[in-house]
């Protein structure tokens, strides 16, 4: 019975229409090479680029830096699921939760908080990550602002108590059990302590910190912050794995550099020299972490150049006369918003396009 | 709206529910952005700009055959400032603490397009007492709008309910809630939820 229902089928078939291996012969536009990069695999190396500072950050804080980035970690991972879910059936969601993003969301969120925060600083930050600054909009590649700087920023304007009680980090108070570093000291951070009362005090109060080796090993602050030369070690590392272009953290920074040095030539008892700026507060973290996110900064390198640039006038700015000692998080937020106007100003000429004026002649 | 027959019933539910003013028309954001800090400031604003409603429909719907076509605007400007002025002085009269937390945005009903809006609308065109009902219903959805935004952002950002504490003193607070960047994303939420259930009600 089987047998015969298949012959007639197989006489029924018109002749022209030979199984032809029709996977050989898809039709689709450029672009025809793929670079073999996909979300996990950025989102992954990202991870790999912070781990050097989170890891010295447990070392330095001790057993609650641990417990701030498990829960961020948890919490943004838990909102991602939770958020996608409206949007996807189980699986995709899941597929979306998984792809490193949120994972990427919440080792930032967690280097953006201080030690001591409480576990519903967390909880709040992850919410508004996920829900107005990502899903909100439409999710992953959709998102006008970085999710993790919407989430900060609504946590350190709601709760400018909690986001501000610094702990020094437990290098400097060895008297203190090391690994639980329950009774960490509270400490200004530098840049708090310069906005109190201008650079000749500050020079005075740190006099006796070697501050170098403070900088560079154990500052205290977020968690993020606490070591410089682990933050730079991943951004260096982003940049050869060409994660991340030059042109964001170079024109960033260097901006920086020049309105605060220029600041600090004008008037050295008040203004910090531009090598403190550059060592202290986020601007490393978001120079190389946060402004060079790819949804949220422009396509065309020239355009990243005004992006960094923009970025480092408003940190400066915010630094030198605003009422908040660190305005990283404001400036890239800003800078974020101008990203589509920077892109239709920055648009790259296509491949063998003339300009209008040598068209005339 | 326009081609059934106007009912007194079919104008009240179109004001507060199809035709909301504030969370369907997106219609006086300026007061309801900026005095919405709190329900009680949100319930004041909102029953003020609720009797200037009824008042200038009423009055204008009464001279809308007097009115000349080119000079309907400025006309129904006097009426509405006439009627903002008189509130203007019973709020200072009556509720000093009330008309000091909403300060400037009681003469600026004068502008609100809530107002002028129903004028040219409704009123211009329909009779006395469809005026009167239209402006009570739009007053009330605007109340309404401004009312869940109010308390939305009293709860969270400062832990009272029109005034009394129901959050205990030890829950933080979310500051963001009160200052203006609180009063947006709170519209913006609450208006994807009418958004929401509008889209389930067409379904359905």
């Amino acid at each position: 019975m089987a047998e015969e229902t298949r012959i007639s089928t197989a006489v029924e078939m018109p002749p022209n229409q030979i199984d032809l291996p029709i996977e050989n012969m898809r039709l689709q536009s450029s672009p025809y090479i793929a670079a073999e990069t996909s979300i996990p695999k950025v989102m992954y190396n990202v991870v790999i680029a912070l781990l050097p500072v989170t890891l010295w950050s447990f070392w330095a804080f001790g057993l609650r830096a641990v417990g701030v980035m498990a829960s961020s970690i948890l919490f943004m991972l838990a909102f991602e699921y939770f958020f996608a879910r409206f949007r996807h059936p189980h699986q995709e969601a899941w597929r979306q939760t998984l792809d490193g993003s949120a994972l990427v969301s919440g080792v930032l969120l967690g280097l953006n908080l201080g030690p001591t925060s409480p576990w519903w600083i967390m909880m709040v930050g992850a919410l508004i990550a996920m829900g107005l600054g990502k899903h909100a909009y439409g999710g992953l590649g959709r998102n006008p602002f970085n999710p993790v700087l919407v989430g900060r920023v609504f946590l350190l304007i709601s709760f400018p108590a909690q986001m501000t009680s610094w702990k020094a980090a437990s290098w400097l108070n060895r008297d203190a059990d090391p690994l639980l570093n329950l009774d960490a000291v509270t400490s200004a951070t530098p840049l708090g302590a310069l906005k109190e009362g201008g650079w000749s005090k500050f020079l005075d109060a740190f006099s006796q910190t070697d501050l170098w080796n403070y900088i560079l090993f154990n500052k205290g602050g977020c968690l993020g912050d606490v070591s410089l030369f682990m933050l730079l070690l991943g951004g260096l590392y982003l940049l050869g794995r060409k994660i991340i272009t030059w042109q964001i953290p170079l024109s960033y920074v260097a901006v920086v550099a020049l309105i605060t040095g220029v600041m600090h030539l004008v008037d050295p008892a008040h203004y910090a020299s531009p090598l403190f700026h550059l060592a202290t507060g986020s601007l490393m973290l978001g120079a190389f972490f946060m402004a060079t996110d790819m949804v949220t900064s422009p396509v065309s390198r020239s355009g990243q150049l005004v992006f960094g640039a923009g970025c480092g006038v408003l940190t400066a700015a915010i630094r030198l006369w605003g009422s908040f000692p660190e305005g990283v998080s404001f400036a890239i937020l800003i800078m974020n918003g101008l990203t589509p106007l920077i892109d239709k100003w920055t648009k790259p000429a296509l491949f063998g396009a003339v300009k209008m004026k040598e068209a005339k002649l | 709206m326009s081609s059934a027959k106007k009912t007194a019933g079919s104008v009240f539910k179109n004001g507060l529910i199809v035709e909301n003013p504030t969370l369907r028309m997106l219609l006086g954001m300026c007061p309801t952005l900026a005095v919405s800090t709190s329900a009680v400031n949100a319930v004041g604003m909102g029953l003020s700009a609720t009797l200037v409603l009824i008042l200038s429909n009423v009055v204008i719907s009464l001279l809308r055959k007097m009115i000349p076509e080119k000079l309907r605007i400025p006309g129904y400007i006097v009426v509405i400032a006439t009627f903002v002025t008189m509130t203007d002085l019973a709020l200072h009269a009556f509720f000093p603490d009330i008309h000091k937390a909403l300060g400037i945005f009681i003469p600026l009903i004068v502008v609100n397009c809530i107002i002028l809006g129903r004028a040219e609308a409704f009123a211009g065109k329909n009779p006395v007492l469809l005026s009167a009902v239209d402006g009570l219903a739009m007053g009330l959805g605007f109340t309404s709008g401004l009312l869940i935004l109010g308390m939305v952002r009293e709860i969270l950002g400062n832990g009272t309910f029109f005034g009394l504490q129901v959050l205990s003193a030890s829950f933080p607070q979310v500051i963001v809630m009160i200052l203006p960047a609180g009063a947006f994303i709170t519209l913006g939420l609450t208006i994807a939820a009418a958004n929401w259930i509008e889209s389930r009600r067409k379904n359905a």
